[in-house]
């Protein structure tokens, strides 16, 4: 690692004035930033850890919009949210390991936007909104490729509010090695409509299959995506699986999150 | 009921206090008064020309002590081949030269070509950076692909070998043409093309070194993460730095795990005692896993063709096998005997077959040197064996359990010559396969299938029957094979005057127990108690001369070395006792700790022998030497021969290709057993390898020589979730004939006898599914079980 | 440089750091607690795992100055307090949960925070929850097995012993 100075500030607005300095970066939990820290990819003058800001720790309930603090932990969100939101706590329970569960947070997922991440499938699913300390964005604005998002330089996620779907299921394959998802189906079924968000599979970062998400709101069942291809997105090709691969586990999985759903 | 003490007693292992407290101490735990940093430089492409280093602006910076380059090292020696394989057509091996640093050429990516020693970590680390980007390299094609390096002579890894080729060995040579007339004329023949994948060894612990020089003596000392210090003192001292061996001291300290990858000398020990030496401060160094990944020597990394040629009911004819060998860039220790006398011997497996011939040509690439990991050779030529044997058992619709059966060497046949030129001593094959069949519960498969089809899954049942050649080994074989080293080992038996003991062993443990297991030998043989034995190992200023642990050797070579310096102690103390007694020395027998007179009631114990040897009061000194220590060496006059039958049973979800092995079996013959529990988590560790390699590790380099799968992120390690609790079963017992605790060894045999049984189990599955896949090549990976049932 | 004060097994400890400093290079470089290991640099091995407020963390992916103040125990802390092995250590040593030892410290640091908060594992659970804790010597066999056995649960059952 490079050298740098580290913070780590109490509130959100004295994070958001320390963030102003060059070449400042922001520190959720640091389980992927430390990796691409050591291995010298990046070079920040000043750390700004935000894992001391009481205020975007939580999680709770706001009628039928469940809200998460930007700093709340994955292992946090796998016992509070349960009863609000099974899928959900059902994704973040198995975010990586337990280790890595008692540091990552949900702001810092969804701040890097990793493809392969799974919290993102659950935001633009379910059709979240990202606050941050100036604004508030839509899931479906947010995400804007791999690595990518809507967020300003030095803007921090300070919440997450996910209106609570009556059904929904998360389902990963997991790539075997990082053990990421290789592909990530997360299907949530509204009043309104199902959203289907794939993360894990596209060049583009996480997407909505649209496709599936008309089939399912018309008929939610497994049997109503029997068929379709998600042939759309710029499909990942690697190692590990080809585009047609993923394109495969894409169809699997959002059966088999269905079927989960109930 | 089990043993309490002493031999076939499952001891809890003493050096499990230190290690579950935190007190273990490997090599980077060590601080040392002065201590500073070495970081590497090291090539970020596979193949490239040293145009020139500028170590000007890198030699002022903070901390920095000392630049090194290969320029510093080019008078001094090579890293050496342990081993002179001949080709077919009598021409000794190409031998280029292994330089401490990269000199002329980088040859792999990861290769160091350079070494910056600092204050501090950060500094050294900064320092290397820096000098990386003062460096220029011309970039050269890089030659990754085997068939392709030998066929295209203009782009050569070493410049003076023009075909990239080590050398095209024949065994045996003159099998040759008799094999090809069994082809000829034989009523059936299967044959399969396979890839025995890369793998990198990952022992948990990353290597370390640290170097020390004494200027007041002249003395080096050398701390390093060794499988056989006296090995690695002799690698670093005699051939490359020219120092002589009585003034380097090797100190393997608690090793984390070593299968293989820490046998070898590696250039880093040698740059941090020419370094302490130049700085006269301790210079220490610690591999990043990463640096692991790139410069620890791998394993495997075979593309076999083979052939198995049998008459219509499966009695086997004749096996031939035509085999690419990956060296990598440079020839690692042992690199040159892994894919031949440790392969092409074992071609025979554990069965009568008349006429084998093996045809291994080693190839030279950008990549990594690749030497022996965990099975070494052996897991090559069982998983081609079983692989192929299976596939002609669903060619020409026979069960694959008879076949075996029908073909092994059966137990009146020992000891059997087989055609690739090893004497089998003992065995029983039949017996561990009745075994494998009885607990792996064989008869219940067909209920347990229907129960996974339910869910969706296919089931399959896969066997595989292996042998291997270890208790590496008798040196006057090997040397005719083209070892340069013996394979002795030596122990040292000092019975101190209060009659407690320390045993100075050759043998290194880094995970197998030794500390505990050959104390509970001691113990057994003196009728002492095994808390009054210390296993001394890992130090050369303390131990003998012993050649260290690897090829499942630890017990086979050095245990026995260990047991006759016991006998050399009781044939002492009978002498002793004959005099404190007043008795003849045939009349003095020893047991259970106690010398007596025959006939009579009169006798010393074993502690009071020991003290009238180191004070001598009432002693023979006009005829016998104070003291009781003695020190035997051990040279086996044949390999040992473990062999066994496993079980694998998997399921395969055909929407996904995924494959979870649900149970594994191992019914094993060790010969006699000296730690039941010992022996089960050896074979637990091998077989957790075999899974690994069978269906998630791929160590995979682009065309560039780039190692995609270079850290945890991508080479998948196998997981607590990944696999099984498994079933071993050692009951089937046919002790070794020829050293005296009938022991053969169980350090590789999971990792050898598994891989095909997983991927023999996978097939069946998909066959059993309606899939008619005859091969996947390893790792079985999720993708690739989809793409076969894609193309089925 | 600034300073960094936590409780380390109990006792209060601080140190100065640079801002890059991590909890393991803190533990095992400032403090001299050698039992906590670093197997690899992605995060992913698991052999520094130590517990900060009581949650296992990986000590390689934590800067020691995100913990000031914390409560930080490590495989040195994990004895009884006469000196004999803990629970945990012990069942690791009764059913030979370790063999090189490098990884051990991390899966007994990893066994510890799920059996405090899941007193009764079953055997899937225990091998889920050591999804960040790799293992090359044991094939993971009798760490389960041990991980079941400092639970309380009979493992007489469990093949091959």
């Amino acid at each position: 690692m490079y050298a740098f100075d580290f913070v780590r500030p109490k509130t959100v607005a004295d994070a958001v004035k320390a963030l102003q300095a060059e070449d400042a970066q922001a520190l959720g939990g640091g389980q992927t930033l430390i990796p691409t820290l050591k291995q010298r990819l990046a070079q920040p003058s000043v750390l700004v850890s935000l894992t001391g800001i009481d205020e975007m720790k939580g999680v709770c309930r706001d009628g039928d919009v469940l809200v998460i603090g930007g700093g709340t932990l994955h292992a946090t969100v796998a016992r509070e949210a349960r009863a609000h939101y099974p899928a959900l706590a059902a994704l973040a329970g198995n975010i990586g390991d337990p280790a890595v569960r008692n540091r990552g947070t949900i702001g810092g997922s969804l701040a890097n936007n990793d493809p392969s991440a799974c919290y993102p499938s659950a935001a633009l699913a379910s059709g979240a909104t990202i606050v941050t300390n100036s604004r508030k964005i839509a899931a479906d604005d947010y995400f804007q490729g791999m690595f990518t998002t809507a967020l300003e330089p030095g803007e921090i996620i300070t919440s997450v509010r996910l209106p609570i779907p009556q059904k929904a299921a998360y389902v990963k394959f997991e790539q075997p090695a990082s053990r990421f998802a290789l592909v990530g189906v997360f299907v949530a079924k509204y009043a309104g409509g199902v959203r289907v968000a794939v993360t894990g599979a596209s060049n583009n970062g996480v997407f909505r299959w649209t496709e599936a998400e008309a089939a399912l709101s018309a008929n939610f069942s497994a049997g109503a995506v029997k068929g379709l291809k998600a042939t759309a997105a710029d499909l990942i090709a690697d190692l590990h699986g080809t585009a047609a691969y993923r394109a495969h586990l894409i169809g699997v999985l959002t059966a088999r999150a269905v079927a989960a759903a109930g | 009921m089990p043993k309490d003490f002493g031999i076939g007693a499952p001891q809890k292992r003493r050096e499990d206090i230190r290690f579950l407290t935190g007190r273990g101490v490997y090599t980077d735990d060590l601080k040392i008064a002065g201590q500073t940093y070495a970081v590497f430089c090291r090539s970020q492409v596979a193949h490239g020309r040293i145009v020139s280093i500028d170590t000007t602006a890198t030699a002022a910076m903070p901390g920095v002590l000392a630049v090194f380059t290969g320029e510093d090292f080019k008078d001094v020696g090579g890293n050496p081949a342990g081993w002179l394989i001949k080709s077919r057509n009598g021409e000794p091996m190409r031998e280029p030269k292994r330089p401490v640093l990269a000199h002329g050429k980088v040859r792999h990516v990861g290769d160091a070509y350079a070494a910056v020693i600092a204050e501090t970590y950060q500094q050294a680390k900064d320092a290397a950076e820096q000098l990386a980007a003062d460096t220029v390299i011309d970039e050269l094609p890089a030659i990754v692909d085997m068939a392709a390096a030998v066929a295209d002579a203009s782009n050569r890894v070493h410049d003076e070998i023009p075909d990239n080729l080590c050398f095209d060995w024949g065994w045996i040579e003159d099998n040759r043409a008799k094999v090809e007339e069994v082809f000829k004329t034989a009523p059936h023949v299967t044959t399969l093309e396979l890839v025995n994948n890369r793998l990198v060894p990952n022992a948990m612990e990353p290597r370390a070194s640290i170097g020390e020089y004494f200027p007041g003596t002249g003395d080096y000392k050398l701390t390093t993460t060794s499988q056989n210090p006296h090995l690695t003192r002799l690698l670093v001292a005699a051939f490359v730095l020219g120092i002589p061996e009585n003034k380097l001291t090797v100190v393997a300290p608690d090793v984390g795990g070593g299968f293989g990858s820490k046998i070898y000398h590696y250039g880093e020990e040698a740059l941090v005692l020419a370094a302490a030496k130049k700085l006269g401060r301790p210079v220490r160094w610690t591999a990043e896993r990463t640096e692991s990944f790139l410069s620890d020597a791998h394993g495997r990394d075979h593309v076999t063709k083979i052939e198995l040629a049998c008459d219509k009911q499966g009695n086997f004819l004749a096996f031939r096998t035509e085999t690419l060998a990956n060296v990598g860039a440079y020839l690692s220790n042992f690199s040159t005997a892994t894919p031949t006398f440790l392969h092409g011997t074992l071609m025979a497996g554990p069965y009568k077959v008349p006429a084998v011939y093996v045809n291994v040509k080693t190839v030279f690439t950008n990549t990594a040197p690749v030497d022996a990991y965990r099975g070494a050779g052996r897991p090559e030529a069982t998983f081609s064996l079983e692989r192929v044997i299976d596939k002609m058992c669903r060619e020409l619709n026979l069960d694959p359990f008879e076949v075996r059966r029908k073909n092994f060497i059966t137990t009146d046949m020992f000891p059997y010559t087989t055609p690739v030129g090893l004497v089998y001593d003992t065995g029983n094959y039949q017996a561990t396969l009745d075994k494998a069949i009885e607990v792996g519960d064989v008869k219940g498969f067909e209920a347990r299938r229907a129960e996974s089809a339910k869910r969706g899954k296919l089931r399959g049942l896969g066997l595989s029957t292996w042998i291997e050649a270890c208790g590496i080994a008798p040196s006057h074989l090997v040397g005719v094979l083209g070892s340069r080293v013996g394979l002795y080992d030596a122990a040292t038996v000092r019975v101190n005057a209060t009659g407690n003991i320390s045993v100075m062993v050759g043998a290194h443990s880094h995970g197998q127990g030794h500390e505990t297991v050959f104390a509970q030998i001691v113990a057994d043989k003196l009728g002492i108690p095994e808390a009054s034995v210390e296993i001394v190992h890992g130090d050369t200023s303390k131990i003998p001369f012993g050649m260290g642990s690897y090829g499942s050797r630890s017990l086979a070579v050095c245990g026995v070395a260990m047991t006759k310096a016991v006998d050399k102690i009781v044939a002492k103390g009978k002498k002793i006792a004959a005099h404190m007694l007043e008795a003849s020395e045939a009349d003095i027998s020893f047991e259970n700790g106690k010398f007596s007179v025959a006939g009579t009631d009169k006798a010393k114990t074993f502690g009071e022998i020991a003290f009238s040897a180191y004070v001598p009061h009432n002693y023979p000194l006009e005829t016998l030497e104070p003291g009781l220590e003695e020190t035997a060496f051990y040279d086996p006059n044949n390999f040992t021969y473990p062999a066994g039958a496993y079980l694998c049973e998997v399921e395969v979800d055909p929407d996904t290709g995924k494959v979870q092995v649900c149970s594994f079996t191992c019914a094993d013959d060790f010969g006699n057993i000296m730690n039941p529990m010992v022996v089960e988590g050896q074979v637990h560790g091998g077989v957790g390898q075999g899974i690994g390699q069978a269906l998630c590790e791929n160590t995979h380099y682009d065309e560039n020589g780039q190692l995609v799968t270079g850290s945890y992120m991508d080479y998948a390690m196998p997981r607590a979730s990944d696999v099984p609790f498994y079933t071993v079963d050692y009951s089937c017992q046919t002790p070794c004939t020829h050293n005296p605790l009938g022991v053969k060894g169980c350090g590789e045999a999971g990792a050898i006898g598994s891989p095909p049984a997983v991927v023999n189990a996978v097939i069946d599955a998909l066959h059993r599914g309606g899939i008619k896949v005859s091969h996947i090549d390893m790792p079985v990976s999720p993708a690739r079980v989809w793409s076969a049932i894609q193309n089925a | 440089m600034p300073k960094v004060t936590m409780r380390v097994n109990g006792r209060a400890v601080s140190g100065e750091v640079e801002g890059r400093t991590l909890l393991v290079q803190f533990l095992r470089e400032g403090q001299g607690l050698t039992g906590t290991h670093v197997g690899c640099d992605t995060s992913q091995c698991g052999a520094c795992t130590v517990h900060v407020n009581g949650a296992q963390v990986k000590s390689c992916t934590v800067f020691a100055l995100d913990v000031d103040g914390a409560e930080v125990t490590t495989i040195e802390g994990m004895a009884n307090p006469d000196g004999t092995l803990g629970r945990i250590q012990q069942a690791f040593q009764d059913h030979h949960g370790l063999q090189c030892g490098f990884c051990t410290p991390g899966m007994v640091m990893a066994a510890a925070a799920l059996l405090a908060e899941n007193p009764k594992p079953t055997e899937a659970e225990v091998r889920h929850h050591l999804e960040g804790n790799i293992c090359r010597c044991t094939g993971y066999h009798n760490i389960v097995k041990a991980v079941l056995a400092a639970s309380g649960q009979d493992v007489s059952a469990i093949a091959a012993e």
